[in-house]
């Protein structure tokens, strides 16, 4: 770990105008993956932020008749709350599937959106990762990529983004909202918010440089039997092989986002539409165009089967 | 003491304090954290500086230039260990005889995360980033990194028996009417303790005080000395207390060696641990097999010839993964052949993980009589039951001392409920899951090695052990202290223990699961002397003497044993040594693993739900602690059947997922309701204590039982550890 310094922000404007203007500053919030990765010299920021004392860490009511999560609410109090677990019941069961109890009772909201991937040449400073360093090379191609992307991968990179609780969201229609460093406010819709990897794999998000993230709001209830699935070799505290996050109506239409197959959270609206016929037909169009490394071929089946059986569960 | 003639009644029989599951004497100290572990050594005397070690980042070539000169600049550090800083810090390191590679490389590099330096500064925190300060450029040459790719390079191994046989296997195999010929391969596993290997070093007048985490304190010292060329008497080595070992801490690594040239370096106490991204790596693992089984066997069952290869790799001057050697013992059968090949590989070192050899070679084994049961249309058990043997099948003329093996299954059977089980795979489902049920024999060597231990008898009545053996977690402190109790006749509080002291008697140390009853009969040793001692003081016929309740009993008379001690301790040593009851007769443990499996119909999941063990081991010295090795080794077991594997990067010649993140061991989770029944046994072969050890023979057929269970449940037969969804889900019915 480099040192650094460290203050704690008073606003969330500060925060962001703070972060743009120190030199290599970071914000921190739970910590349990910015620590891990500063140990490793993976992140090396010269400055912190620390944002826990800014009160984001309330779960409201929104006009719209949605939810407003703050940035700093905890996994364990997100999955917890009974409005979450009544109406955005996949939501509670993603966050559930993540993790340790331990962890997520430090993790935060935002945090869990920004963690960074699981790759393991990612979190070895000795080999090359475009992602790490850019320019290096991607040593996952060609070498150890059971657990890693199966579509919209680049020829730079083919790393998952890891996130349970994110999947969820953007099986939910989530936005997160964040504020500047020039003070401007701004809501980016989930399915922009985190990027494929092209040929910039080090590039995470659509954040600006500074950008602070405020809350992550949740529309209206959307009902129907909300399901989450997550694939894994052993049976707790493992990142997912692949997750399915399924919301089914009554009448068979619904909404999926799938995890620990790209580099965010994959959801393909127009392939919903074959929900109706089936887990195969839904995949078909989910997947197409994957692109598996020898290794992880088999998610492509296993996306397809976790599928039909999350239906037919949903389905009753 | 020589033990050279089987056990006849002795006091240990008594069983009063020994053969009672009493809860560990080490534990209040363990769960208040007063146990001084090597990297947590309190004593306010020393005021350590830390050291955090340079690995090197190619598999195999040579350091062409290192700088570590910002290094040496940062803040806090106080010197750094390189190379080129040897010779006149303490000349040339010699290797340890255990260690395959040295343990600080350079300028040649054997293998990724081979320590090459050391930095030492005030804090961990200025170490560690110092450590990255340093910049180093490679000249890295090619290696072989595939095992695969290596079968027909592999030769004989230069120790051992690498080939054996009985009769004509290759004729025998040709006319058998029923015949199986299968590969199986096991991966690389690494040991995955809790505590991560570290050290605290402190050079004085007398020499070297290294406060370690090691198994074996005598072959520690022994290689430290060796290493640094020091004279062992100029070596103290402590190792109170292991946080888990299997295998990875029996040898001097490289936290004792670092530690101790950054103490020589700045002249004060270092410590080092090892970081949990570089134990895969820089440490020793079991390595990857491949095996060819064969098996020939008549229509009604009896097998006829039976062959075991077994290639695996090491670096050059390593040693062979021995699966095989459990096919030599295990069944009957006339024509045999095994045979043991041996690779070199440039990836880290290779070497034991519990139950070396027998754990691997189980895994293979254990399916294939599973495959041949279900080709002979026979019940796996009666399968096994009808081919058991009560000799050595390759020296007929040597008996088992005990082999209960046909029992733990009978039992086991019952217990489990076997005969609900489907003959046929795919039969049984409960809600999502496929049900499966499977079976596997557990087999270890028992092996008997001098051991020796001090007692004495205090003037405060206090008993005190004191041996070099070490608990890592087994409950040896406890069972050390039961057997001095039961033969002095006292309560197990008026008895306390020392161990992991190199000043202290030379014990056999933990492994192989040799721990237990050696060391054990150590104490027994050194306790007839304590007898004779206590006799002779009190003036007392040591013939028809009898120690109990804190007396001790001649004649009429009872005299208190603190009586014996009140004008000065009584001090005895001894050793046990054993005579050829191990040549003449082969003494092994045995059991039945029993596992239930869900798989999960979908997604292939597969989910232990229940585990039953059944071990013939001798005495069972506590059934408390004996129990908590066989559900460790049990959960060890679930871990190389479901998940464990050190993922190679053939290009680029190292353990990709080196950390508990990435190399999954089981969670609580995973673990369903463990059953453990011990038959009552002794064994008059195995020392005056009878006992043998369990700790292996836990591990050993859990991974085989749960992948036939995996095949019971779904007729897909994985050959190929772990057996993952990916192995399976192509081949399960479509989702209904
Ligand atoms: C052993 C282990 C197992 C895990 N298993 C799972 C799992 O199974 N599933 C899963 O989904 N996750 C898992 N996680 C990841 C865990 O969910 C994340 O570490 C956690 O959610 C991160 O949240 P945090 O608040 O601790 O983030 P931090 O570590 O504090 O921050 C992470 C990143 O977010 C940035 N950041 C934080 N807050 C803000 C903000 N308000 N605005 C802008 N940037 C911000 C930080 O600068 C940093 O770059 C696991 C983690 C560990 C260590
Ligand atoms: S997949 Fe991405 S994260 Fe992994 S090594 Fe390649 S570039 Fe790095």
């Amino acid at each position: 770990m480099k040192p650094f310094t460290y203050e704690r922000a008073k606003s969330p404007a500060e925060a962001a105008s703070r972060a743009a203007a120190v030199n290599n500053a970071r914000f921190i919030a739970g910590g349990t993956n910015l620590l891990d990765l500063m140990k490793l010299e993976i992140e090396t920021p010269a400055h912190l932020i620390d944002v826990n004392g800014l009160g984001l860490d309330t779960i409201e009511p929104t006009e719209a008749g949605g939810l407003r999560i703050g940035a700093l609410v905890r996994n364990t109090d997100l999955a917890a709350d009974p409005r979450v677990r009544r109406d955005y019941a996949v939501l509670s069961r993603a966050l559930l599937a993540g993790a340790s109890g331990q962890l997520r009772n430090k993790a935060t909201t935002a945090g869990n959106l920004l963690q960074r991937t699981r790759c393991p040449y990612f979190y070895d400073p000795a080999q090359p990762c475009n992602k790490r360093q850019p320019g290096s090379g991607c040593s996952a191609i060609g070498g150890f990529s059971r657990q890693l992307g199966v579509i919209g991968v680049s020829e730079a990179c083919i790393a998952t983004h890891p996130s349970d609780m994110a999947v969820a969201m953007r099986a939910l229609d989530a936005a997160v909202e964040t504020v500047k460093p020039d003070g401007q406010t701004r809501t980016i819709p989930i399915a922009d918010f985190h990027r494929l990897p092209e040929d910039r794999p080090e590039i995470d998000t659509t954040l600006d440089h500074g950008e602070f993230i405020t809350a992550v709001t949740l529309p209206p209830p959307v009902g129907g039997q909300q399901v989450y699935r997550k694939v894994r070799d052993r049976a707790s505290y493992a990142f997912a092989i692949v997750s399915v996050a399924a919301i089914v109506q009554p009448d068979g239409t619904g909404r999926v986002a799938l995890g620990g197959v790209a580099h965010k959270p994959w959801r393909v609206e127009k392939a919903e539409a074959e929900l109706p016929r089936g887990a195969k037909a839904t995949t078909a169009a989910l997947l197409d165009g994957a692109k598996p490394t020898e290794e992880n071929a088999f998610k492509l089946t296993l996306v397809e089967r976790t599928l039909s059986a999350v239906l037919m569960d949903a389905r009753g | 003491m020589k033990f050279d003639s089987p056990a006849t009644t002795n006091p240990i029989d008594q069983l009063n304090v020994v053969g009672k599951p009493l809860d560990r004497i080490d534990g209040p100290l363990k769960v208040s954290g007063r146990a001084t572990y090597a990297y947590e050594w309190h004593d306010p005397a020393i005021k350590p500086a830390y050291g955090v070690i340079i690995h090197a980042t190619i598999p195999k070539g040579r350091i062409r230039r290192m700088d570590a000169s910002a290094a040496s600049r940062a803040p806090g550090v106080l010197t750094v260990v390189t190379p080129e800083s040897l010779p006149k810090l303490i000349g040339k390191l010699e290797k340890g005889k255990f260690n395959t590679a040295t343990l600080m490389g350079g300028p040649e590099i054997d293998h990724y995360h081979q320590a090459i330096g050391l930095v030492v500064a005030t804090s961990f925190e200025a170490a560690r980033a110092a450590a990255n300060l340093v910049t180093i450029e490679y000249e890295e040459k090619p290696g072989n990194f595939a095992l695969d790719k290596l079968i027909d390079a592999a030769g004989l191994p230069k120790d051992g028996e690498p080939d054996s046989g009985v009769g004509d296997f290759e004729a025998a195999f040709a006319q058998a009417p029923v015949t199986l010929d299968q590969r199986y391969k096991t991966p690389d596993h690494s040991h995955a303790m809790m505590e991560p290997h570290a050290t605290l070093a402190v050079w004085d007048a007398d020499g070297l005080t290294v406060w370690t985490s090691n198994q074996m304190v005598a072959w520690g010292r022994s290689d430290l000395a060796k290493t640094l060329n020091l004279p062992e008497e100029k070596v103290h080595l402590m190792s109170p207390f292991v946080g888990g070992g299997f295998g990875g801490k029996l040898f001097l690594r490289a936290d004792v060696v670092m530690a101790a040239l950054g103490a020589k370096a700045t002249g004060q106490p270092v410590k080092v641990a090892l970081a949990r991204p570089m134990l895969m790596n820089n440490t020793t693992h079991r390595p990857a097999t491949l095996q060819r089984i064969r098996i020939g066997a008549t229509r009604e069952g009896k097998i006829t010839a039976i062959g075991h290869e077994s290639w695996s790799g090491d670096l050059p001057g390593g040693g062979p993964e021995l699966a095989v050697q459990q096919t030599r013992l295990l069944y009957a059968g006339e024509n045999r052949m095994t045979r043991t090949r041996l690779a070199v590989l440039d990836l880290p070192e290779g070497n034991a993980m519990r139950a070396p050899g027998e754990a691997p070679g189980l895994m293979a084994l254990e399916i294939a009589i599973d495959e041949m049961a279900e080709k002979l249309g026979m019940d796996p058990i009666a399968f096994r039951i009808l081919n058991d043997t009560q000799v050595d099948p390759e020296k007929p003329e040597r008996p088992f001392s005990q082999r209960a093996f046909a029992e733990v299954f009978r039992i086991g059977a019952e217990r489990f409920g076997w005969d609900k089980r489907q003959a046929r795979p795919g039969q049984l489902r409960d809600g999502r899951f496929l049900i499966g049920h499977g079976v596997a024999a557990a087999f270890r060597n028992n092996m008997v090695t001098k051991s020796g231990a001090r007692v004495r008898l205090g003037k405060d009545g206090i008993v005190t052990v004191e041996t070099d053996m070490t608990d890592i977690g087994t409950g040896s402190y406890t069972i050390l202290a039961q057997t001095a109790a039961e033969m002095m006749g006292l309560p197990i509080e008026r008895v306390a223990v020392h161990l992991g002291d190199s000043r202290f008697p030379v014990s056999a140390g933990s492994g192989g699961q040799w721990g237990a009853n050696n060391s054990t009969a150590g104490v027994y040793a050194a306790c007839v002397k304590l007898r004779e001692a206590v006799a002779k003081r009190l003036g007392i016929n040591a013939a028809d003497v009898s120690f109990a309740n804190g007396e001790v009993r001649s004649g009429g008379r009872a005299l208190s044993l603190t009586e014996a001690a009140k004008d000065g301790e009584l001090v005895a040593e001894d050793s046990i040594e054993y005579g050829d009851l191990d040549k003449t007769h082969q003494q092994s443990t045995f059991g039945a693993h029993f596992i239930e499996v869900g798989v999960d119909a979908a997604t292939a999941e597969v989910r232990i739900r229940r585990m039953l063990a059944v071990c013939a081991a001798g005495r069972i010295l506590n059934p408390k602690t004996a129990r908590s090795q066989v559900i460790g080794a049990m959960t060890m077991g679930a871990g190389a059947a479901l998940m464990e594997e050190l993922a190679v990067d053939t290009r680029r010649g190292f353990f990709v997922n080196h950390d508990l993140a990435t190399y999954e061991v089981p969670v609580h989770a995973d673990i369903p309701h463990q059953e453990v029944i011990f038959l009552d046994e002794t064994d008059p072969m195995s020392s005056p204590m009878k006992a043998k050890g369990v700790g292996e023979l836990g591990l050993c057929g859990v991974a085989a039982a749960i992948a036939n269970a995996v095949y019971n449940a779904t007729g897909v037969r994985v050959r190929d550890y772990p057996v993952t969804l990916d192995k399976l889900i192509d081949r399960l019915p479509d989702v209904a």
